[in-house]
């Protein structure tokens, strides 16, 4: 192919073939209900370990050192090293791919239940001792609710993060919409990679608008402050 | 357990420390274009960051950026590139250097418009024009947020060079990569060693670096450096 036909032929190629999507609907639904159930497990997961570390960091100050420098140091490894590690264990499969985007969910949600609880004033906490409330009362009705905006700045962020890591698991046989986008660049077809993108780029902006309207719901007495 | 044997003896292997495919090879192609990236990210960058950020203006956008990309895969970006200059070394470079920006826009700029009022009427006072202001005043005090971003951006640099292996550059990624096609899970696993440890460096190093820029009043205690410490960026992106 000459420079100039080479040139002509990239030009010709437009960025979204509208037919292929039309003709490729379900393929492309299935790929984005695949994206959210990889985000949707590892967000839900995340939470469920990062919550008993945070109060563990927050609780002993001994522990918080150790256990804020161990999800740091997942956090930094890139996410194709980090899965790369585990396959030799987990071998090609959807397990590595969440043990994986768990570990990044860690320092986010960790960090921000720690702040959230930090945050809450002493006053608050000693008029809470003064009314009668328990250790267990004190955290569930006063510290939970009042550090509620940081944790949920928290799973928005990591939930943003999360979906654009899900791409990378294509590289391993996962990926949701980012197949699209790797088969896109394997048969050098713009319309696949385009619509991968924008689709993720989609469901990133959609999670978090929908996670703020949701924050805005359960913590109503904040509605006042700023965000 | 064999696997960790096999990983022991690759990287005692002479053979994987020669010649363009080799170890040193690839770390220097890494580390190279990691920084080159960085480098013009941080050109292109700072200049605009501290305008906006010594008038207290464009904050909408300086902040935004980061969000916007947060959402925007990396992965993507780098398939983007593929498709606007074809494979190999051009477009890892663009899309590193697209994601080397955002961070170091927004730290920038909120390190220099978080200084506090009274301060620059304070500077003001003294006589100090506004370019004194901003060299004396206002860049000193937001070196440490500056140097965050710098940080972040250069960790996620470092990372998304390893996927750039995918589109046909060398750097760290190929021992990966490589290892898939092969499925020669030792390489793997070596070559993800190679590249967290250079990632852990890179952060450690700038972490540093962070500090010593760090004004001396400025140092926090001890007490609340855990939260800081790692990745004390307000962009905070991880998207590779």
């Amino acid at each position: 192919m000459t420079p100039v036909s080479a040139l002509s032929a990239v030009i010709e190629e437009p960025w979204v073939r509208w037919s292929w999507v039309t003709q490729h609907t379900t393929a492309i639904w299935d790929a984005t209900v695949e994206h959210v159930i990889l985000t949707v497990l590892a967000v839900g997961i995340g939470l469920l370990i990062a919550a008993p570390l945070a109060l563990l960091a927050w609780r002993s100050p001994r522990w918080r050192e150790p256990i804020l420098g161990f999800t740091g140091t997942l956090y930094v490894i890139p996410s194709l090293a980090l899965f790369a590690l585990l396959i030799p264990f987990l071998g090609l499969t959807i397990l590595t791919a969440e043990v994986g985007l768990v570990s990044y969910t860690l320092l986010i949600l960790v960090r921000n239940i720690v702040v959230g609880l930090d945050s809450v004033p002493p006053d608050v906490r000693e008029a809470a001792r003064g009314m009668g409330f328990s250790r267990t009362e004190q955290l569930l009705g006063v510290e939970l609710p009042l550090a509620l905006p940081a944790i949920m700045a928290g799973v928005r962020i990591a939930t943003v993060t999360t979906i654009g890591l899900v791409t990378v698991t294509a590289l391993i046989g996962e990926g949701g919409l980012g197949r699209l986008i790797l088969q896109g660049l394997i048969d050098d077809f713009r319309t696949k990679l385009v619509v991968g993108a924008v689709l993720s780029v989609g469901l990133a902006i959609l999670a978090d608008v929908s996670l703020a309207l949701l924050q805005r719901a359960v913590t109503p007495w904040a509605r006042n402050r700023a965000a | 357990m064999s696997l960790f044997a096999d990983v022991v003896r690759w990287f005692l292997d002479p053979a994987h420390y020669q010649g363009s495919t080799g170890v040193p090879t690839r770390v220097v192609e890494h580390l190279l274009m990691s920084g080159a990236a960085l480098a013009a990210a941080a050109l292109i960058a700072l200049p605009v960051a501290v305008v906006l950020g010594h008038y207290r203006k464009g904050g909408a956008v300086a902040i935004n950026v980061s969000n916007i990309g947060r959402a925007i895969p990396s992965f993507a970006i780098l398939v983007l590139a593929v498709q606007l200059v074809g494979i190999g070394v051009r477009p890892a470079f663009l899309a590193l250097l697209a994601l080397g920006i955002p961070p170091i826009l927004t730290n920038t700029y909120i390190g220099l418009a978080e200084v506090s009022p009274e301060l620059r009427e304070a500077a003001r006072g003294l006589g100090m024009t506004g370019r004194q202001v901003l060299w004396r005043v206002e860049l000193p005090l937001a070196a440490p947020l500056i140097m965050a971003g710098i940080r972040t951006s250069a960790v996620q640099v470092v990372a998304t060079a390893t996927l750039a292996a995918e589109v046909a550059w060398g750097g760290l990624g190929r021992f990966i990569i490589d290892g898939f096609s092969q499925q020669d899970n030792v390489q793997i696993f070596a070559g993800a060693l190679l590249v967290a440890a250079v990632a852990t460096l890179t952060e450690r190093g700038l972490g540093m670096v962070q500090t010593a820029v760090t004004p001396a009043g400025m140092r926090s205690s001890k007490k609340g450096a855990g939260l800081q410490g790692s990745l004390g960026s307000r962009s905070g992106v991880k998207a590779a």
